[in-house]
């Protein structure tokens, strides 16, 4: 026994899990300045459990027993039971349908007894270790378009499923997968591509429609000009050019609005139209009633009142905040879902510019250790989980402080490891510590 | 294979390099470039809570609240806690239904939220509050709350000290601001003019208030909260006895009295008729009393004291004989011979007195007010040769007018005054394209033709008589409590204006013992009270109304001027009682009594009587009720025309008329004679501050009929 405590620290990256242990602490801090009542016992609240801070630190207790037997388990046992892991994801995914309880206008949690489940959040752990697995073998040649479809359809999976539950933002989570799949190997191209489409997307949104077809013609005209040599040679360019404007036409013309129309939520088209800063006019009288069913309850019925508290919220931080307990704002509930998706206020108010400054920074430095570790790794599968861990943490942060301070529409995902909340916690926890645990075995090659 | 790709690690990690700039670009946007945000927290979360203070009390001159501040209270429901009330019973305390219960509750709710108390009812009568303190714990949510509220205890002046009511956007806008909707300011009277010295100092209490609006605390302990100061009493010049008499003596007729104390210009009492009750603008009903006086054509919120623009008659009469006195065209000796007409111009004046030598001298002039001696002396006056031409006699005697104060606003310490008209050269020239001459307004000496002045302009010119050419700018305000040099409202009503003071007291004493005579031998003997020296002038005024759209010649306006004591003048007089007839017989009584309730403090008992028989009589003019009809019918039909509402038009309709809307051009269908009221000449007074149809849509149909529909013909 006393061989195997000394095998745990070996080879531990201890810097990941300061920073873990310093992010859950700034979590636990967060929550507590939001939701602590003046005159309260503070150390009694804490154990008493029935506060929300005092339920976080029992989470961080169960992660850390969680950690604690990641790291004591044999890292061959997750290459071994990678896709095990997969399909029960997909099996839990589907189990949604017929067993979800409808909670807060969501159709994606299972609930048993007391115990809530959220299959979406936690499949993406399990994608992870999927996708590492696939793209580790050594029958796997990423330069082919096949296995590039195949490590596609994994990860889009369990998204097409999110998206027909209605979470949508979950579903968003899985397109960070890419990040892994460009490093390794994927062409930049898909990359480009993905960006512009998002360019397109916006612009449709934002531009008259015959202004933003014109300008796109204009582009395809200059191009043509500018590659006349070519095309003389070879007639494909001007195809290729062509082409390219036909799709860019037709998916401003055809394919947003659709989407719009009939793929997205009323609710979630109105957000997007917040935050780009334009009014929404709901199609038909189903979709007005819808909206104002999601927006029942909260205090007024525009839908950037969230958006529009939470950047009074930081804004009026300053430099050095208001300080713990002194946040109008938080204190006072004017931002809605303070503990669990928009806790950044929270920092951004008490603490300032500084604070969240010093906050980004820790989560660049965990992002930077993370690559770090993962290029060091001589495994491929576990360079691959590595980069996956990465790029999901990114786009939690990025996803959750951009909705904070309006410059991405409100979509309900956690900021890791400090929105209050037990599954996203003990989530993160685990991909965190499977990564250590792997990490600590880099003189292995696993496959 | 992938171990090629290692300079990808490099790409990923600049692209989260990028997005981490992107978003402390916009962190430095949000929290160190843009100050908005600290102010939005601000107005999120800290609620300044206005402290009203009490408004200032203003007192007679005998050092009684004349008005004064007392408690009422109103019903305040907080919709969160509104659990297992008695609906049943709280409507029957209040009166009304449970639908209306409902309706009140949601309002609440959409105004104030569900967490912070709204009024559910304002301002309850004290037999409903009584009956509601008791049963208070029934109704958890609803709570009695107290609310200082303006009382008139003598139930008078209502004229002078005006009202208050809650700030519109106009006043909002006028005061920069300084205003919020929903504070009370003055709307009218003292109230208004005073409103800087009797509205205080607000003070406002930072509260605390989280998302549902509800105050949880003081904010930073109330480092920044400031105390209410309560408004400043002012201390007036009105005998609230002498202003009461004079108020019961209008009763039922249509007119003004102003009192002066010509010594210092304070205003013993002012009234215009019909006037009343101040308190009646207080209290639960005020709106309701508020159109109801609104919408009577006989215009009872109208102050005519200093608003009401009459052609001043005989009571002219001694300022003309000063004037012609003074320029040296008459002495004291001069006379005519009258037979009952004046025959100097192509158009005869006729004169009331036919006996011969009822114009012996100018004495006896004044005394029986003889219309040719005055109208000799005015044409002199113009046509003096020492000024050369009647354009520059005229113009002499406007400036004469003009040092009387009249022809333009006095000043005094009430809003909207209006300014009388004194005629110069421009008016006649205008008219008369150029060519005219003394003949041409000859009726100016006997007070009539363009001349019109305000019975505030007639005390106050009396008063000028009385000083012998000194006056000080009427007001009501005799010092404001706890005054500094920063008040500077009463500065001009403490400047002696000595217009008139380079005539020789002989002069005066000349026209002063016509006016005497006035008293002790000639037309006024009804003013007569033993052992006072009274000065005084009757006057009877020709006056014309449109009426249904022809021009009519009503009864006589009854005028009366005078001051008293002689020697040591206390107080003037200046009284008109619209269509009564001969100044002495309505308008010479009422400055009678006033003269003496004031000189004396008390009335002789055989005078009582007198107060009875001019207070009983009802002297309204006839034709109020046919304008009350005309603009009561207008007004059903409007609204008829836009609610398809047929209960108040059918109190004018004859039996089996149907109402029927005639557009575009509406032809009042439902009214007795159609003729007559398409010609459409609603009272002058209402019609020009609003159309109609605006007032309509404003009003509650209650509002649209008096209840009080019994003005008798005089």
């Amino acid at each position: 026994m006393s061989q195997r405590k000394a095998e745990i620290s070996k080879g531990v990256d201890w810097l990941l899990i300061w920073l873990y242990v310093i992010l859950v602490s700034i979590g636990i801090l967060s929550i507590f300045a939001v939701t602590y009542q003046e005159g309260d016992p503070i150390l009694q609240s804490f154990l008493s459990l029935k506060t929300d801070y005092s339920r976080q630190l029992l989470y961080f207790g169960i992660g850390g027993i969680l950690a604690i037997a990641i790291l004591l388990t044999d890292s061959k046992f997750f290459t071994a039971t990678a896709n095990l892991w997969y399909a029960f994801g997909i099996l839990l995914l589907l189990l949604v349908f017929p067993f979800h309880t409808k909670v807060k206008g969501t159709e994606s949690i299972i609930r048993f007894g007391g115990f809530q489940l959220q299959p979406a959040e936690l499949c993406k752990l399990f994608v992870n270790l999927a996708l590492a697995k696939y793209l580790s073998r050594m029958e796997t040649d990423f330069y082919k378009t096949r296995s590039q479809l195949i490590a596609a359809a994994i990860v889009l999976t369990p998204a097409v499923l999110s998206i027909m539950q209605h979470e949508t933002g979950l579903a968003l989570v899985y397109f960070s997968f890419f990040l892994v799949m460009f490093r390794e190997g994927l062409s930049p191209m898909v990359l480009i591509i993905g960006f512009s489409l998002a360019v397109l997307v916006v612009a449709t949104l934002v531009m008259d429609p015959n202004t933003l077809a014109i300008i796109l013609t204009a582009i395809a005209a200059v191009a043509i000009y500018i590659l006349r040599r070519q095309i003389k040679r070879h007639k494909q360019v001007l195809l290729l050019v062509v082409g390219i404007w036909a799709i860019c036409v037709g998916i401003q013309r055809f394919a947003v609005p659709y989407a719009f129309d009939h793929i997205l939520q009323p609710y979630q088209v109105k957000r997007i139209y917040d935050t780009i800063g334009k009014d929404y006019v709901p199609k038909d009288a189903v979709a007005a009633e819808e909206i104002e069913k999601k927006s029942a309850g909260k205090k007024k019925d525009d839908g950037d009142y969230n958006v529009k508290q939470s950047k009074i919220a930081i804004g009026s931080g300053g430099l050095t905040g208001k300080g713990l307990l002194k946040g109008t704002q938080t204190r006072y509930e004017f931002v809605p879902e303070q503990r669990t998706d928009f806790i950044f206020c929270t920092i951004g108010e008490g603490f300032g510019f500084i604070g969240s400054f010093l906050l980004l920074a820790i989560y660049f430095l965990l992002l930077m250790r993370i690559i770090t570790i993962a290029e060091r790794q001589r495994s491929v599968f576990s360079r691959c989980y590595a980069y996956g861990v990465a790029s999901v943490i990114f786009f939690h942060i990025t996803i959750n402080i951009c909705m904070t301070i309006g410059l991405a529409p409100v979509i309900g995902i956690p900021l890791p490891f400090i929105s209050y909340g037990g599954t996203a916690l003990l989530t993160f926890t685990i991909l965190l510590f499977i990564l250590i645990r792997l990490d600590a075995d880099r003189q292995m090659v696993l496959r | 294979m992938s171990v090629f790709n290692q300079s990808r690690s490099t790409v990923i990690r600049l692209i989260i390099a990028g997005i981490f700039l992107v978003i402390i670009a916009q962190l430095v946007n949000l929290q160190l470039i843009s100050k908005k945000y600290e102010q939005l927290a601000m107005d999120n979360a800290v609620y300044p809570k206005v402290k009203y203070p009490d408004r200032g009390i203003i007192y007679d001159r005998k050092g009684k609240a004349i008005l004064n501040n007392t408690i009422m209270y109103d019903l305040e429901v907080t919709p969160s806690q509104v659990k297992g009330v008695d609906t049943a019973y709280l409507c029957q305390l209040l009166d009304i239904d449970t639908a209306e219960f409902k309706k009140r509750v949601i309002t609440a709710i959409v105004k104030n939220g569900r967490y912070r108390p709204s009024i559910f009812e304002d301002l309850l009568p004290p037999m409903v509050h009584a009956r509601l303190e008791e049963n208070i714990f029934k109704f958890p949510g609803f709570a009695l709350v107290e609310r200082p509220v303006r009382t008139y205890p003598f139930q008078a002046a209502a004229h002078i000290l005006g009202y208050i009511g809650e700030a519109d956007s106009n006043i909002i806008k006028r005061s920069n601001n300084f205003y919020r909707l929903g504070d009370f300011v003055g709307r009218s009277g003292l109230e208004q003019y005073y409103e800087s010295v009797l509205m205080g100092k607000r003070g406002v209490e930072y509260m605390i208030k989280d998302n549902k609006n509800r105050l949880v605390g003081k904010f930073e302990n109330g480092e920044f909260d400031t105390a209410a100061i309560a408004g400043r009493n002012l201390r007036t010049y009105i005998d609230v006895e002498v202003q009461q008499l004079a108020e019961k003596l209008m009763t039922n007729k249509v007119g003004a009295v102003v009192a002066i104390e010509p010594k210092t210009g304070g205003i013993i009492a002012m009234t215009s008729g019909p006037h009343f009750d101040p308190n009646l603008l207080t209290g639960p009903d005020k709106q309701k009393n508020f159109n109801k006086l609104f919408l009577d054509v006989s215009s009872p919120l109208l102050n005519r004291a200093i608003k009401g623009q009459y052609p001043p008659g005989s009571t002219y009469k001694p300022l003309g004989a000063l004037v012609a006195l003074d320029e040296g065209v008459i002495n004291s000796n001069s006379g005519i011979a009258c037979s009952g007409a004046y025959f100097g111009c192509r158009r005869p004046v006729k004169c009331t007195e036919k006996w011969a030598g009822h114009a012996a001298n100018l004495r006896l002039a004044i005394a029986w007010s003889c219309n040719s001696f005055f109208s000799q002396a005015f044409r002199l006056t113009v046509d003096n040769p020492a000024e050369g031409n009647e354009r520059k006699g005229l113009t002499r005697w406007h400036d004469y007018l003009s040092r009387f104060d009249l022809g333009h606003r006095t000043g005094i310490d009430l809003p909207s005054e209006d300014g009388g008209n004194v005629p110069d050269t421009t008016a006649y020239d205008k008219e008369y394209r150029g060519s005219w001459n003394s003949c041409t307004m000859v009726t100016i000496g006997i007070g009539q033709d363009k001349l019109l002045v305000t019975p505030l302009q007639m005390a106050n010119s009396i008063c000028i008589l009385a000083n012998k050419g000194y006056f000080f700018t009427p007001h009501f305000v005799q010092k404001i409590d706890g005054e500094t040099k920063a008040d500077t409202l009463l500065n001009k009503y403490r400047r002696k204006n000595e217009v008139l003071t380079h005539i020789s007291n002989d002069t005066y004493e000349t026209v002063l013992a016509g006016m005497q005579d006035v008293v002790d031998i000639g037309t006024a003997k009804v003013a007569r009270v033993p052992g006072i020296a009274v000065c005084a002038k009757t006057g009877t005024a020709e006056n014309y109304r449109v009426i249904d759209g022809k021009k009519t010649k009503l009864k006589d306006n009854s005028m009366f001027v005078l001051f008293a004591p002689r020697e040591d003048p206390k107080i003037a007089i200046a009284v008109v009682v619209e269509n009564a007839g001969f100044g002495a017989t309505w308008a010479g009584p009422i400055a009678s009594l006033l003269m003496e309730k004031y000189l004396n403090d008390t009335l002789r008992t055989e005078r009582l009587k007198e107060v009875e028989r001019v207070a009983s009589a009802n002297l309204m003019p006839g034709w109020l009720v046919r304008e009350q009809f005309k603009a009561d019918s207008i007004r059903a039909y409007n609204w008829f025309r836009q609610t398809r509402d047929t209960s108040v038009i059918k109190k004018f309709l004859k039996p089996g008329q149907v109402p029927v809307i005639e557009p575009p051009a509406p032809k009042p269908a439902p009214k007795p004679d159609s003729s007559q009221l398409k010609k459409g000449t609603a009272p002058d007074s209402l019609k020009k501050k609003l159309p109609v149809d605006v007032r309509t849509t404003r009003l509650h149909p209650e509002a649209i009929l008096p209840k009080r529909y019994s003005i008798k013909a005089a």
